[in-house]
């Protein structure tokens, strides 16, 4: 297993070189100067010399790829135009709350989707099959940000029910921070609830008509053994991996959500980072998603041979 | 990804063709997504002539009136009428669902049959780059193409283009894998065929079902991602209408004019309802498995 | 028995005081304050938070007048080239430090040294500052300029704590000290700004509420949502379309009031190759295009009546404003007129704005107007940044942007128009009105300087290479708990004396 992971690691070396290129060439490409923003309204020509020169943006371009890498590879992603933070820092205040807007999201998809999908199984092409089908597949295909609107309008706006925005920590005040973080999480967790819900369904229709399936019914066994221990422990492989793999798609998925919401998290800083030609911030975050993502994608892989026996014997 | 076992060579192809089409056509969900389609490609064909006022006809004494028999969906913040602006807005973004998925197709299916059919290091340097592009969120990715190209309708089709293709390759290259090694492939190669011959004779008919259904099922995505670079500002320019960027100016109304919001969301779940639909149908449809 | 009463008199007042004491005032800012440093400050939002945390030597009233804050008096020298300043006696900084004219001099010449400082060009015209007694401090100026108290009424007159800016340099936005109300808390970007109240404060009776967070919040109907809710005491620069509702709703207040600042489109009749165009070349057809504005329905449409219409750099509120060029009414017949003595029927204009939906919507309402009289504008959306850099290269035709606006009128208008002006992105250059302004800045008399503001607007509103559309509001929602909120023509919230039921 370690040399598994190790070999994994290795691959994933060149990649994020591909990443780091494509993601500093956008400096030069993106349109706009980010210091004639910042320079203030005046827009002294000294001011702009002399934070041209602080931020090294008079170098050649090689040069400042090389010193970003290097600073890359001692944990120092630069500094933020617009704030004055260093990126790690700003990123490290924002991912606790996309981290727990994707985790209240999971959450709640798991808890949609895994009911949803065991019930549409078992009244295959019957009543609840065809309602979980068509909830599955407008939460596939519902766009976020319309959804996040009119609940707001809705939920917000007209009943008062909830805060249309805000964000507390979930250590500050739990209350407030799951009130606050409800709808967004809601709108956020539709697409992979539907997902869910449609991999649980095909996986546990997999199952039930598998051979052991039918030798537990000979048994006498009751249905509700069958489906709870019997099948949903073995169509929770697939289930597992997925969860892992949407992980990383959630956090892209919160881009336009905590837009909407106004949420404090990473997929806002994303969006105000390039809008304001922030650099640094923007080749931070895609960076950053990227080492995510690969990790995700690996912890997916292990965890699918760590639950399959029979492929945990080939390593 | 769901990865079909195309075994049956191309003399096959017509039969099995009407019988994926009968089999589409027994699929009531894929029939609903075809009309879904239709339905909103007619309108989008027919604007021009259709008795509808002008799209960006501004009236100051009608400015965001509910809807009435005078504007059956209201008006907008600048007294246009919503649903001739809809109906314009079916346009840019069913074209744009549409030709991004197109670009996506035309650069990644190429690159996905190079890579899995010589393999060795064409395949490993089209396969790190396509890692790379798949490890950057698709939206995030676009939002920054878009940004760089400069905001416009056709920019915002190209980055989602671009941002879309990853799946391409990735698709075709399983696929390849898989056809390569068969029995008809290997005959033509032992006949003396070309590369290129190979290629695009035998090779790419036999792998390019999967590549319909994914398309299909990209095309819903493309257009959500078409009206949240819209919504974001980055896609069709005023005062042109497209769904997305009629979103856009919508949430500065909520409260005052729902209906602004109300209209081109419902159809943009609507239309990528019916990609969705029809995507899944297809899949069915052309799954060998279940034959 | 008089002592008796007067104790339960202060034990009553002490009691009723408490509670209003322990209030939090929340409040929504359209977008979030960029480094919390006076000397390096840019954004408008900043300003917002700093009249609450940092005190200046001056202050604006209510009346646009400068009165004494951290300065108690003032005086100019004969010839105006010396600016003496007596400062407070018993001021403190928010770390206990005494404010004093070495603060004062340290501070100055912090934002007129500092390599990151954004104050330089405001604090162009000081040769030298210095202590001339332990509360008294001496500007000594290279030239006449009337305009330094103006710019000492904002970022670059607020004093800051030598102690703690020697110590953090340019990082003192991450724990700013200085000597306002309300001391720094914390700051999470893009979440909140968190201010409490500083007990050692010279004015401190005048404080009535515990803390203050600022928190960023640029959708409207959010910010609303949220206010409607109890989530926010204030929301700042709300949507004018937001107006109606607020009036409407018992539990809110809605105020506002006419900035400094102003709307603009700016005809590239210079700045590079792109000035080589029709509309950068001939006047006549930057007037017909002004013609063809109606400038009130655009305040109706975009603002729901709410903005000021005008044709000038001072909105026509301001004693600065030259009455006898009135805000011209649409007037399509001599557009076309016009167009036509240019030779042209119709005209191709590439117009660029700023990526948001207001200005969008704006941009719109211009284009369908200016086309009956036969302009076709083609819009061009762009990033603010981007807008910016188009704009300083000359790679634009029309490009529409704002001033927030200055207190002294120069602010305005130098800078734009003066053959060296540092923001003259359109280059436009006359002898003659650089002779004007110049002059301008020279005067204490303000009749005067009046005199030559007139003359240099009427020569503008020929040449017109800023086609002036209005004035926006600062647009205020208000909880109704929160008492003593009276919205500042500059457009600060300042919130001494307002108090939280």
């Amino acid at each position: 297993m370690p040399v598994y992971i190790g070999k994994r690691l290795l691959v994933a070396i060149p990649t994020l070189l591909i990443i780091s290129i494509f993601v500093f060439s956008l400096q030069k490409l993106l349109p706009g100067d980010p210091i004639l923003a910042m320079a203030g309204e005046e827009r002294d020509p000294a001011t702009i010399a002399f934070l041209r020169e602080k931020y090294h943006l008079n170098d050649p371009v090689i040069v400042q790829y090389f010193s970003w890498i290097g600073g890359i590879l001692v944990g120092d992603f630069g500094i933020s135009l617009r704030t004055n933070q260093p990126v790690l820092e700003l990123i490290g205040q924002k991912l606790p709350v996309t981290i727990q807007l994707a985790v209240m999201s999971m959450i709640l998809a798991l808890l949609i989707g895994i009911p949803a999908g065991i019930l549409a199984a078992v009244y295959k092409n019957r009543a609840w099959d065809y309602i979980a089908n068509i909830v599955a597949l407008s939460g596939l295909s519902v766009p976020n940000f319309w959804l996040g609107i009119m609940l707001i309008l809705l939920v917000s706006v007209n009943l008062g029910w909830l805060p249309a925005s805000g964000y507390e920590s979930i250590f500050v005040d739990p209350v407030r921070s799951i009130k606050t973080m409800i709808m967004p999480a809601f709108v956020l967790s539709t697409a992979l609830a539907a997902q869910l819900m449609r991999h649980t369904r095909s996986a546990m229709l997999g199952v039930l008509s598998s051979d052991y399936i039918r030798t537990a019914r000979a048994k006498g066994l009751s249905p509700r053994e069958i489906i709870l221990s019997h099948t949903f422990r073995n169509a929770l492989l697939p289930i597992v991996t997925l969860s892992a793999l949407l992980f990383g798609e959630l956090l892209a998925g919160a881009v336009l959500t905590e837009q909407i919401f106004t949420i404090p998290g990473f997929g806002k800083l994303t969006v105000d980072a390039v809008f304001t030609r922030d650099y640094a911030v923007v080749q931070g975050i895609v960076m950053c998603t990227a080492i995510g993502f690969i990790l995700m994608n690996l912890i997916a892989d292990v965890l699918y041979v760590l639950l399959n026996p029979r492929l945990r014997a080939t390593l | 990804m769901t990865v079909i076992e195309q075994t049956a060579p191309t003399i096959a192809k017509s039969r099995e063709k009407s019988r994926a089409w009968r089999k589409m056509c027994a699929n009531r969900g894929s029939i609903v997504g075809m009309v879904i389609i239709l339905f909103f490609a007619i309108l989008a064909i027919a604007a021009p002539i259709l008795p509808i006022p002008d799209p960006v006809a501004t009236s100051w004494s009608a400015i965001r009136k509910a809807p009435s028999a005078a504007h059956w969906m209201g008006t907008d913040d600048l007294g246009r009428d919503i649903l001739s602006r809809m109906i314009w807005g079916a346009r840019a973004s069913l074209m744009a669902g549409v030709i991004s998925v197109a670009i996506a197709v035309a650069i990644g299916v190429p690159f996905g049959l190079l890579s899995g059919y010589f393999g060795g290091w064409v395949d490993q340097v089209i396969q790190r780059v396509t890692e790379a592009l798949l490890a950057m969120p698709f939206l995030i990715t676009a939002i920054a193409l878009a940004a760089f190209l400069g905001p416009s309708l056709t920019n915002a089709m190209i980055a989602i283009g671009l941002s879309a293709m990853p799946i391409f390759v990735r698709l075709t290259r399983g696929q390849v894998l898989a056809v390569k090694t068969e029995d008809y492939v290997e005959g033509a190669r032992s006949v003396g065929l070309g590369h290129v011959d190979i290629m695009t004779r035998y090779i790419l008919p036999n792998v390019f079902a999967p590549i319909i259904v994914q398309a299909t099922l990209t095309v819903a995505t493309a257009i959500i991602a078409e009206a949240s670079l819209s919504f974001l500002g980055l896609g069709q320019q005023a005062p042109a209408p497209s769904w997305g960027s009629m979103l856009n100016v919508a949430k500065n109304f909520l409260s005052q004019a729902p209906w602004m919001a109300m209209w081109p969301g419902a159809a943009i779940f609507l239309v990528v309802i019916g990609f969705n639909l029809l995507g899944d149908g297809l899949r069915d449809a052309l799954d060998p498995r279940e034959n | 028995m008089k002592i008796a009463s007067l104790t339960s008199a202060l034990l009553a007042g002490a009691f009723l005081a408490f509670p209003a004491m322990s209030a939090e005032l929340r409040i929504g800012l359209n977008d979030d304050a960029d480094v919390l440093d006076p000397a390096q400050s840019r954004t408008f939002v900043g300003r917002l938070v700093y009249t609450a945390m940092c005190d200046k030597l001056v202050d604006i009233s209510q009346e646009m007048k400068i009165v004494p804050q951290l300065a108690t008096e003032w005086a100019w020298s004969e010839g105006g080239n010396v600016l003496t300043m007596k400062i407070r006696d018993g001021v403190k900084f928010h770390d206990g430090e005494v404010l004093d004219a070495a603060a004062v001099v340290a501070t100055i010449e912090r934002n007129m040294t500092l390599p990151e400082s954004r104050r330089k060009s405001e604090l162009a015209s000081v040769a030298k500052v210095e202590a001339s007694g332990p509360l008294e401090v001496k500007f000594t100026l290279k030239s006449p300029d009337v305009t330094l108290l103006a710019q000492l009424s904002d970022r670059a007159g607020m004093i800051v704590s030598p102690k703690a800016a020697k110590e953090l340099g340019a990082n003192f936005g991450s724990k700013p000290v200085c000597a306002g109300p309300f001391k720094f808390v914390e700051r999470i970007q893009q979440d909140r700004i968190v201010l409490e109240k500083f007990a050692d404060y010279w004015d401190k009776d005048k404080i009535l509420v515990d803390k203050i967070t600022y928190l960023p919040i640029p959708d409207t109907t959010v910010k609303l949502a949220n206010l409607r809710s109890g989530d926010l005491d204030i929301a700042e620069r709300i949507s004018a379309s937001d107006a109606e509702s607020v009036k409407n709703d018992p539990n809110l207040t809605y105020a506002d009031v006419i900035g400094p600042g102003y709307m603009a489109m700016y005809a590239n009749v210079a700045n590079g190759e792109r000035a080589d165009n029709p509309l950068g070349k001939d006047k006549r057809l930057r007037q017909a295009f002004s013609l063809a504005i109606d400038r009130e329905a655009i305040s109706q449409i975009v603002y729901e009546g709410t903005a000021m219409a005008g044709n000038q750099p001072f909105p026509p509120s301001s004693p600065w404003f030259n009455k006898d060029l009135a805000v011209p009414a649409r007037d399509i017949e001599k557009a076309k007129q016009l167009m036509k003595e240019a030779g042209y029927e119709t005209l191709d204009i590439e117009l660029q704005h700023a990526n948001n939906t207001t200005q969008t919507q704006m941009m719109q309402v211009i284009q369908s107007m200016v086309a009956e009289a036969g302009f076709n504008v083609s819009l061009k959306a762009t990033e603010f940044a981007t807008l910016l850099s188009e704009q300083t290269a000359g790679n634009y035709q029309l490009s529409r942007s704002d001033w927030s606006g200055r207190i002294d009128p120069d602010g305005n208008l130098h800078q734009f128009v003066t053959c060296k002006g540092g923001i003259n992105d359109v280059k436009y250059c006359n002898p003659e009105v650089d002779k004007l302004l110049d002059e301008a800045r020279t005067s204490p008399d303000d009749a005067v300087r009046k005199e030559k503001y007139d003359a240099a607007s009427v020569i503008l509103a020929d040449d017109m290479p800023i086609i002036y559309l209005g004035h926006q509001p600062y647009a205020y929602a208000i909880s109704n708990k929160v008492e003593g909120f009276e919205p500042s023509p500059d457009g600060m919230m300042r919130l001494l004396g307002v108090s939280k039921k």
